[in-house]
């Protein structure tokens, strides 16, 4: 903590230090009186407001120090030092300047926290500041938006990062927001605006019993973010077998040698979807171009393979993301996994634990489903659809059929970030990983 | 109805006054027998008599003390100051006494006066001779400080000034005082803390005080027929009490707002209005906010010279054309 010169009355600008009542490393209690100063009006002794050691002395004895400069560093209580090296020294500006000089000595001697108006400034009552907010003056993108403009967007629900701006040095303008609101594209976030109204819907179902099921905030966000990851991502899909075999026996052989407690549950039981995250994982650091996000005007590459899974709940789906999921054992993807699909469901889950990421997960296997094609959940690049683990007949090396278990997936990718080959790379590493996944372990 | 100089309509506002209310006097220098340097109160002595229309020795404190003494005292005084220049040689009067009389003594002193002064340039008077000092006055609480543009506008917010129970700072400008307008027949009283839309227009606002009305009004005109801007122009009359509901309610319309300010630009009146629209109508800006100012240097005597730093129609059609169109 820093030792400031006080604020001693509010003309005067600097004080000098006449004593020191302890030296550089005496423990100081609250209320011990730490140094003396003389200003041209009074002396007063100035004391600790906080407990910890005197850790340095700035500013000796005879010395002259501006209002508010630190004089000394007390160091946490119980040994924690709290460095101010870089903070402290400089450009501090004196915390208690517009403040009346304190009167008592004891509220004198550390001032941390700047001054704030108790009560509303409002020197022209005719009329009030509005408290809005919408959205910053310049887009990720670089380009600034006036002020109009970002209220007439808020207001109409217009995503500002797809408005080309026609204002000077490209800046977007209120006209530049009044031609996407009256031409109807643009809106972000709402998913009724596109497509039919439900007059025109209901129109073609009349006298047909139905019921109508309103909307709640998760099916709005999945269609508004369906409809954006459509609409906005350009998508390509690759789609590839995956003999999972020796996956299988290896989880088998995980599984069986798994410790038991005294109630005999085992310590972990895997499943296929944990070595699909893992080789998923794997596989993304072995091609890191693919690891990575669309940014408006730029990539995000990562360094970890953080990779969501999508999790079917009552009226919808959520993404938990797994981090850093190329380090982690089975074991401990599995049981995180099954930890944050059970939270998922009573919707317990914190916005953190199913934002970011780089790639995603779906998986209806379980479902029968042979292979699918699913849509990128923005902001990641690619979600691989896992099919059902199936016996297939195949054509063995000498020509002859056989019959193996193998899953089809397909890997949708965002080309602004990854290109054909590159996606077919990623692919490959995860097919290879499945296939001999004892390189999973290594 | 009659055509008459803004000169004249200051004769006429505070004979007005003079007629209707026994109470107000006027004094100043040279402004009974000769009628005033500008001959902006020729007949007043003549009508009213030498009690109620007084010369003064040639000191800007006794005029104002008197004023005072006599504002406190009953009467409803109207004082001159030839050049609002002179205002730095009798400013505790006008800063420290007149404004906070009625606030020290809880009422029980008033001090109901005008202060009408010179205010301005363009006359080639010099640096001490033709200063637009109504940000000095601005600043100061418990002053009102009004500077009309035109004729009718002198005598509707001299009668407003004279009636109204607190000190007012009524600036004239120098170089207006041959300039004409249409006065209507009879008593005109205005209201003061009223601004004035003189030309509505729907893509900017050019807020304006005083001389630099009518060149504002200018500027619109030829940027609506040469550029296709079409400019709400408000002669802003009253900076203090401010008239902001028509300035916000402008700028809510137009989006984009200009002053146009002879004072020079560090603290000018348009810097305190364009902090206010910057606070209250944020989110109705659709561009940077424009000061048109002279700038922050004494002014020059030569006539090129002083020409050049005002702002002129040239400069807020240039500012305004280059602003909208960048």
């Amino acid at each position: 903590m820093d030792v400031l010169m006080p604020q001693l009355g509010e003309t005067v600008s600097e004080g000098k230090i006449t004593k020191w009542f302890k030296s550089a490393g005496d423990a100081v209690k609250a209320g011990d009186n730490l140094f003396e100063i003389e200003t041209d009006k009074v002396t007063m002794e100035v004391p600790a407001i906080a407990p910890g050691t005197l850790s340095e002395i700035r500013v000796p004895v005879g010395a002259v120090a501006p209002v508010g400069a630190v004089v000394a560093i007390i160091a946490g209580e119980g040994g924690a030092a709290v460095t101010t090296s870089a903070a402290a020294t400089g450009a501090r500006p004196a915390p208690t300047a517009s403040k009346p000089a304190p009167k008592a000595p004891a509220a004198a001697a550390v001032a941390q926290h700047a001054y704030r108006h108790s009560g509303p400034m409002d020197p022209f009552f005719e009329v009030r500041t509005p408290e809005r907010n919408y959205g910053p003056a310049k887009l990720a993108s670089g380009t600034f938006v006036t002020p109009l403009a970002r209220r007439l967007a808020g207001e109409n629900r217009i995503d500002l990062s797809r408005i080309q701006g026609s204002g000077p040095h490209g800046r977007i303008v209120a006209a530049d927001v009044e031609t996407v609101i009256s031409s109807g594209a643009g809106r972000a976030g709402a998913a009724m605006a596109t497509g039919a109204s439900a007059d025109q819907v209901k129109a073609l179902y009349q006298g047909v019993d139905y019921e109508e099921v309103p909307l709640d905030g998760m099916r709005k966000t999945i269609a508004a973010r369906l409809i954006e990851a459509k609409q906005t991502i350009p998508h390509f899909y690759l789609t590839t077998d995956v003999e999972v075999g020796a996956v299988m026996a290896l989880r088998e052989e995980a599984n069986a040698g798994a410790a038991k407690n005294k109630d005999g549950e085992a310590a972990y039981k895997l499943s296929l979807n944990d070595f699909v995250i893992k080789a998923l994982a794997l596989a993304l650091q072995r091609v890191p171009a693919a690891n990575a996000v669309w940014a408006g005007d730029r990539i995000l590459r990562f360094k970890h393979s953080d990779v969501g899974v999508a999790v079917a709940i009552e009226g919808g789906l959520l993404t938990p993301v797994i981090r850093n999921a190329e380090g982690k054992s089975l074991s401990a993807i599995s049981s995180e996994m099954r930890e944050l699909a059970g939270r998922a469901r009573d919707k317990k889950l914190k916005p953190a634990e199913y934002q970011g990421g780089s790639a995603a997960i779906s998986n209806l296997g379980m479902y029968g489903v042979r292979e699918f094609a699913a849509i990128i959940n923005p902001p990641h690049a690619t979600i691989l659809a896992v099919g059902a683990s199936q016996r297939r007949p195949v054509e063995a090396e000498d020509g002859s059929v056989r019959f193996v278990s193998q899953m089809t997936v397909t890997l949708s990718c965002d080309h602004r970030v990854v290109d054909g080959a590159l996606g077919a790379e990623l692919l490959a590493a995860f097919k290879g990983l499945m296939e001999s996944p004892v390189r999973m372990l290594v | 109805m009659a055509e008459l100089t803004y000169r004249d309509a200051v004769a006429r506002g505070i004979a007005q006054e003079m007629a209707r209310d026994p109470d107000v006097v006027f004094l100043g220098e040279d402004v009974a027998k000769a009628g005033g340097v500008f001959k902006a109160t020729v007949g007043l002595y003549e009508q009213f008599g030498p009690l109620r229309v007084r010369d003064t020795p040639i000191s800007e404190q006794a005029i104002l003390g008197a004023a005072m003494g006599a504002a406190m005292t009953g009467l409803k005084p109207i004082a001159e100051i030839m050049f609002s220049d002179f205002f730095a040689v009798c400013f505790d009067y006008i800063a420290n006494e007149f404004p906070k009389s009625r606030y020290m003594t809880n009422g029980q002193t008033k001090c109901p006066l005008v202060v009408r002064t010179g205010n301005g340039a363009g006359s080639r008077f010099g640096a001490q001779h033709s200063q637009s000092v109504e940000n000095w006055c601005m600043m100061i609480p418990g002053l009102k400080v009004v500077a009309p543009s035109s004729p009718v506008d002198v005598i509707g917010l001299l009668a407003a000034a004279v009636r109204d129970p607190d000190p007012v700072i009524f600036l004239e400008h120098k170089s207006l005082y041959g300039t004409k307008g249409e006065v209507p027949d009879g008593e005109i009283l205005d209201k003061l803390g009223t601004a004035k839309i003189l030309r509505p227009g729907r893509d900017a606002t050019i807020i304006a005080l005083a001389l630099m009305v009518p060149r504002a009004l200018a500027a619109a005109e030829r940027l609506a027929a040469e550029h296709g801007i079409d400019c709400e122009v408000i002669d802003v009359r009253s900076l203090v009490p401010l008239d902001t509901q028509t300035i916000l309610g402008s700028v809510a319309k137009t989006h984009r707002c200009f002053s146009v300010e002879e004072n020079p630009r560090l603290c000018g009146w348009g810097a305190e209005i364009m902090s206010i629209i910057a606070d209250e109508a944020f989110y109705d800006l659709d561009g940077p906010l424009v000061r048109i100012t002279t700038p922050h240097i004494p002014l020059p005597a030569a006539d090129i010279l002083e020409d050049a730093i005002l702002p002129t129609v040239d400069r807020i059609v240039e500012r305004v054309r280059r602003t909208l169109k960048a």
